[in-house]
């Protein structure tokens, strides 16, 4: 049905179906470019910024703007890099993140990315700001010092009636996800469980479970952030 | 409680899309948008609690705990606070025996801070329960401050009303127009029903054309040819809508406040002619929540041009149906973000959206739209009247016809001028009376920050775009603290959280000006904040945000010597400031708080 078109990724000729993201479009041809907020198929946040990439000279975020016949993209260049090495530092300095004490440590994107990006020190202050965690509902902790306001769970966990269960608070610096008591006590295991994978880091955690998977043979621990979509087409 | 908010939600027909209007509802009348009012809200409206949070959360004039029956909101921007805010807000909180930020024990008034209101030409300038009250003194502040002691109405406390319609009697403003140049396209005399009638002499696509050959660029400051936006949303198929952005929240800008005050029929026009020009049939005009005391004046010109057939059904006969709904903001500047102000005008959080689609394609309610501003479609109206040739006549090759700009700061003659296109910096500075100018904010804190050296530039899009935000700074401030420390906060204060560059490289940045101010900053700090200002420039989702480290890139290009001259000359320094850390608990010991020297 839909129409192929072809354009290049850092010189790499690539194909995909009109219409579809760059970050989509990229995966189909085995290249990662990273990303925090973006998941395929579902409305695009474009919030985290990471996935900027140069499309025809031009910075845009590959998760919101669709392929093009004849575009070219341009994904690691040495400035696009550094770029998202300050985006990944800047998280970290923003909230408060201590990998070593996280459940969700080696199944985490922003320490996937840490990784990937060999972040040492951030070149950013830390803001050590104070956050609270939110343990009020049966089946899940909000723990918002990890939260980096990616909105995968305001855009995908929603009550049986489709009304939404995690929504923002405020703006600017005083922006926290807001979780809503009444629907998340109606929430089933299987939708606090879908809401803890989905979460890019440790801020949505599931109660009652802990560390069921051992540190050593999670997602990111003997694999860098990637690599499954880079080797998928070698 | 509960009858009162189930009858506001009824009033909007149960509308979760309404939700901007019902929260304002339940705000004046309770004082507040309590979690109370929360919970009738989301149920009556089937949403979820964390749904109506995140609106109220999102605005400025909403507030969850009760503001005082007389709740004052003082502009904290700049030319407020060099025109002697802090006197003003010294005063109230003498006379009141409260800080900003509090509300006396017997619930009588309360004091907040608030970003420009657009008064920028009268200041210090405060809104009390929606009236208000400009050029403030400490003797003023003694007087309202009385009266509100004594329990008198804030439209009873004064009746020198200012020039023009502000002394219309739906009106009663103390506020001035302070109206000093007119030009041949907006402020000249305006026929009404003029532009309109040729309009509808013509079949739709004609009218684009007409605003195609005018050249017509948005006047908001991004100057998208308007003809184009017109012509991409004509194309569409379906419900459409027209949206006008009275939402300018720049600070430093005031000409949409006289335009609506002085020429707001001609605004109407303009969107009476956008909607026949694209095939839509419902328009709205998003006020932001400062200018409510215009809302009555607006909805009552609404009603005059119904009765004299330029809107509603059949207009003038020729078949065409249009109306318009005012639709009010609750403080955030992001709004003026066209798919911000989309968003909000559907009560949901005033975030931008991400392109493609565009507006054009898919608006308001997901339909095709266009979004222009109050200035564009006076300009439209005009144009459609004398002739898309005539327009383009004047001003530069680029930047045709005039514009409206709004001058404050150190100036003899603050006030609205309408310019052509094309004039310079420096006979600017002469029109309106300023001397000893150290640097000139063009176009507000998004826009750059000049020195004297380059007062030759002109104001056309192709030089110096502006959305109509002229700030002079004199040579007495100081304008790192005084300027570039104050646009920091308001951007700190007014992103809208949702993308990760803007949020957070504006918090560090504000920190690291700070640092500067304060004399802790080394050269090293100074080539950082250079470099990191251009991260937000390039990754950044929306305008606003892009431009939002504008006030330190600019100045850190065009005035380095003044970071230069405050920086410690060493290759390490802390952030960490041990001194101020200490500071508290020296002082409980009674210990001295120096650390070492």
């Amino acid at each position: 049905m839909s129409e192929t078109v072809k354009f290049t990724i850092d010189g790499k000729e690539c194909q995909g179906k009109k219409g579809q993201y760059i970050v989509d479009a990229a995966t189909d041809n085995g290249i990662y470019i990273p990303v925090l907020c973006h998941m395929r198929d579902v409305v695009p946040a474009g919030s985290c910024r990471i996935c900027t990439v140069n499309v025809n000279g031009r910075k845009m975020a590959a998760c919101t703007t669709p392929v093009e016949e004849g575009i070219t993209v341009e994904c690691n260049t040495p400035e696009l890099t550094d770029i998202r090495k300050a985006i990944v530092e800047m998280l970290f300095v923003e909230g408060n993140h201590f990998c070593p004490a996280c459940e969700k440590s080696g199944n985490c994107d922003l320490q996937g990315l840490g990784y990937k990006y060999q972040m040492m020190v951030p070149r950013f202050p830390y803001a050590f700001e104070r956050r609270e965690i939110d343990a009020t509902s049966p089946k899940i902790f909000l723990e918002r010092n990890r939260c980096i306001f990616c909105k995968r769970c305001v855009r995908m966990i929603k009550d049986s009636e489709g009304r939404s269960i995690f929504a923002f608070k405020g703006r600017g610096k005083t922006l926290e996800i807001n979780i809503d008591g009444k629907l998340a006590a109606t929430m089933s295991d299987e939708l606090a469980q879908k809401a803890m994978d989905i979460c890019p880091v440790g801020c949505i955690l599931k109660k009652e479970v802990g560390f069921s998977i051992p540190i050593g043979s999670r997602k990111y621990d003997k694999n860098v952030i990637g690599s499954e979509i880079e080797n998928s087409h070698q | 409680m509960k009858e009162k908010i189930i009858s506001i939600i009824e009033a909007y027909g149960k509308d979760a899309s309404r939700l901007m209007d019902i929260l304002s509802g339940v705000q004046s009348e309770f004082g507040c948008v309590s979690d109370e009012a929360v919970v009738v809200i989301a149920e009556q409206l089937h949403i979820s609690e964390v749904d109506v949070i995140q609106t109220r959360s999102f605005y400025h004039f909403f507030t969850s705990k009760p503001v005082g029956k007389y709740a004052v909101y003082l502009n904290n921007s700049v030319v407020s606070c060099m025109m002697g805010m802090a006197d003003v807000a010294d005063e109230f909180e003498k006379q009141l025996g409260v800080k900003f930020g509090e509300r006396t024990a017997d619930d009588l008034a309360s004091l907040h801070y608030t970003a420009c209101i657009g008064m920028s030409d009268q200041e210090p300038a405060a809104i009390i329960n929606d009236v208000v009250f400009t050029s403030l003194t400490r003797d003023k502040v003694k007087k309202i401050t009385a009266e509100i002691q004594a329990g008198k109405a804030v439209d009873e406390m004064f009746t020198d009303y200012g020039d023009g319609n502000n002394s219309n009697p739906l009106i009663k403003a103390m506020v001035r127009n302070n109206l000093r140049k007119t030009g041949p396209v907006v402020f000249d005399a305006y026929q009404s029903g003029a532009g309109l009638a040729k309009a509808f002499g013509m079949d739709s696509k004609a009218v684009i054309a007409e605003v195609k050959e005018s050249n017509l660029r948005g006047r908001g400051g991004a100057g998208f040819p308007t003809g184009m936006k017109w012509d991409f949303c004509s194309r569409e198929a379906g419900d459409k809508y027209v949206l006008c952005n009275a939402d300018e929240g720049e600070p430093g800008t005031f000409k949409d406040r006289v335009l609506l005050t002085e020429r707001a029929e001609m605004v109407f026009e303009g969107m009476v002619i956008g909607g026949y020009a694209i095939g839509a049939h419902e328009g709205i005009l998003y006020l932001r929540k400062e200018y409510k005391y215009l809302k009555a004046h607006l909805e009552n010109v609404l009603k005059e041009m119904q009765a004299k057939n330029l809107l509603g059904k059949n207009i003038l006969g020729k078949g065409f149906d249009f109306d318009i709904r005012i639709q009010l903001g609750a403080g955030a500047y992001i709004c003026g973000e066209e798919s911000a102000l989309i968003e909000s005008s559907e009560g949901k959080r005033g975030e931008p959206r991400n392109r493609p689609p565009f507006p054009a394609q898919k608006g308001y309610k997901n339909k095709p739209s266009i979004v222009n501003n109050v200035e564009t479609f006076c300009s439209a109206a005009r144009i459609l009247d004398k002739g898309g040739a005539w327009h383009k006549a004047i001003g530069t090759m680029e930047s045709s016809g005039t514009k409206v700009i709004s001058i404050s700061g150190d100036c003899h003659a603050p006030g609205v001028y309408e310019i052509e296109w094309g004039m310079s910096i420096k006979e600017m500075l002469e029109m309106v009376g300023a001397q000893d100018v150290q640097a000139v904010q063009v176009a507000g804190p998004s826009g750059i920050c000049i020195q004297p050296s380059q007062f030759d530039r002109k104001i056309a899009l192709e030089d110096l775009p502006t959305g109509g935000s002229m700030i002079v700074v004199g040579k007495k401030r100081d304008l790192l603290k005084d300027v570039v420390l104050n646009f920091m906060e308001f951007f700190a204060d007014e992103s809208c959280g949702s993308c990760v560059t803007c949020r957070s490289f504006n918090m560090i940045l504000k920190k690291a000006i700070e640092k500067v101010v304060e004399g802790h900053a080394i050269q090293k700090d100074v080539d950082d904040m250079a470099a990191w200002s251009e991260i937000i420039r390039k990754t950044t989702r929306c305008g606003l945000g892009q431009t939002s480290a504008n006030p330190i890139a600019t100045t850190i290009k065009n005035f380095r010597e003044l970071y230069d001259a405050r920086v410690k000359n060493l290759d390490y320094q802390s952030d960490f400031d041990l001194q101020k850390a200490v500071l508290e608990s020296c002082e409980v010991v009674g210990r001295a708080a120096k650390v070492h020297e």
